[in-house]
């Protein structure tokens, strides 16, 4: 049996079919995974995404800390701002990537629960010669509720704290209150709200989205949706050996001149060399993309990191480290053909809109 | 439960195989293979024409998550394939072993259906399966 979120009974109520995932016993599907992947785009679905790592950051010197540990700067964001980036080993390579929550007294940061016992190793171990505290909190549930339709499904249920403020928020930012985040961020494309709320308020709360028509969505979808979406998955498209350059999140590091964050040395010199890039594919035929095929270019192989079929697109996509400049027409190998495809920037989907641009 | 007809026999690797009165055999995967995988998305079914033995791998079902291989439960020549699971691989999901078949085959040896599991065998190593 592996660790359980509070919500564990409701995912096998709503017949969620669990699986492993990183020591969690979580729901895969829960019928469906196309029909959960399309409610998200439509209308609006819940995911349970509680396995995720909650870690709080305080003290005198937090500021300065997140500065040396992160590669984007929280210093251009203010308080109520959320802040995507990478956290980097001294040679450049993501230790993890995760969300920045910056408080009036610190911060909150969202961690991969893959990565969990190293990350909070690192966090700890960069705090010497910082006045700063880093504390984790197993004891919170995190939910994601995403969709066109998420937050207005969600208006009257949230805490009387937190309501009015919630329903204003901005497009990466958050409100705090009665032991809730609520963030207007997600890993869809589709708008919504992430929240992170007291465990043992999570299995009413969910109740009562499910109640208000709100589909309750597996991680198989999570995965489709943030694909189409253009985003990272740690582990798939980047790890500690790759840099964000390699991995399209050269625009999550801030180059704040005299700041020397951590891998920030290794980073500069790989900017200066030929590296391969990370970019989206769309197959031209029948099939489905997966990790780990290779991609005939003609500039030489490059690697399919994440692959599914899209079901918006209703063809197979992927995100491939190839080397730079490649454009246009691409082969893929999947079981011994050479399959035919497009090199696009992603995202694939956007608010339900295909958005992709051949390059 | 999943469903397992009596009168089909099956395969361990959790293929399905109907027997025609002409004796050709119609090759599809099972009620519980198709909802281990969930939702399918492709169907590579082995080509006409393709002489196929026993446990070779014939062929894939994708589904949004995974691939799994299709092998071949009995011996023989690959007669026909269901053309509708192009474009409609769904089929497999509704209906595993009516309009989601996947080859017709026609056998080289047809002992080698007794050699196959029947219903209530098949049910046990599902269970088997479970524990």
């Amino acid at each position: 049996m592996g660790n359980r979120t509070p919500l564990y009974d409701a995912h096998l109520a709503a017949g969620g079919k669990m699986v492993d995932f990183s020591g969690w016993d979580m729901p895969i599907h829960y019928g469906s995974q196309l029909d959960e992947h399309h409610a998200v785009r439509r209308n609006a679905g819940v995911f349970d995404v509680s396995h995720m790592t909650v870690v709080d950051i305080q003290g005198e010197q937090a500021t300065d800390y997140m500065r040396r540990l992160l590669a984007n700067d929280v210093a251009n964001v203010e308080a109520g701002q959320a802040l995507y980036t990478a956290m980097l080993n001294e040679d450049g390579g993501v230790i993890d990537d995760l969300i920045v929550y910056k408080r009036d007294n610190g911060y909150r940061v969202v961690v991969n629960c893959a990565t969990r016992e190293k990350d909070l190793a690192w966090m700890e171990e960069q705090t010497s010669g910082f006045d700063v505290v880093v504390r984790e909190h197993p004891d919170l549930a995190m939910l994601a509720v995403q969709g066109p339709e998420a937050r207005g499904r969600l208006a009257d249920l949230l805490p009387s704290a937190v309501a009015q403020h919630a329903s204003t928020l901005k497009p990466f930012t958050f409100c705090e209150g009665a032991g809730w985040t609520v963030a207007r961020t997600g890993y869809t494309g589709e708008d919504g709200l992430e929240l992170i709320l007291p465990g043992e308020q999570a299995p009413d709360f969910w109740q009562a989205l499910l109640d208000a028509g709100v589909e309750p969505v597996g991680l198989g979808a999570r995965d489709t949706l943030r694909l189409e979406a253009g985003l990272n998955l740690y582990g798939n498209d980047m790890d500690a050996t790759i840099t964000p350059l390699e991995a399209n999140m050269g625009w999550t590091v801030a180059w704040t001149e005299g700041r020397d964050f951590i891998g920030r040395a290794a980073l500069e010199r790989r900017r200066e060399e030929d590296h391969p890039v990370l970019r989206g594919l769309v197959l031209e035929s029948k099939g489905v993309l997966r990790p780990h095929q290779r991609v005939i270019t003609d500039q030489g192989e490059g690697e399919t990191t994440s692959g599914t079929f899209s079901p918006t697109l209703g063809q197979a996509i992927a995100l491939a480290r190839l080397p730079a400049g490649v454009t246009g027409e691409v082969e893929v190998e999947i079981r011994n053909k050479r399959l035919p495809a497009r090199v696009v920037k992603p995202p694939f989907v956007r608010n339900g809109k295909t958005v992709y641009k051949y390059l | 439960m999943s469903q397992i007809p009596e009168e089909l026999r099956y395969a361990t690797s959790h293929e399905w195989v109907r027997m025609e009165d002409d004796g050709n055999v119609y090759v599809g995967i099972s009620d519980h293979a198709q909802d281990s995988l969930g939702d399918l998305v492709f169907v590579e079914p082995p080509e006409v024409g393709d002489e196929i033995s026993t446990g070779d791998e014939c062929g894939v079902v994708e589904s949004v998550k995974a691939a799994s291989d299709i092998y071949a439960p009995m011996s023989g020549e690959v007669i026909a394939v269901n053309e509708n699971l192009e474009d409609s691989p769904e089929l497999v999901n509704q209906d595993p072993y009516g309009d989601g078949w996947i080859y017709q085959l026609k056998p080289a040896n047809k002992a080698e259906w007794d050699e196959l599991l029947s219903a209530d065998d098949y049910a046990t190593t599902l269970e088997d399966d479970e524990d």
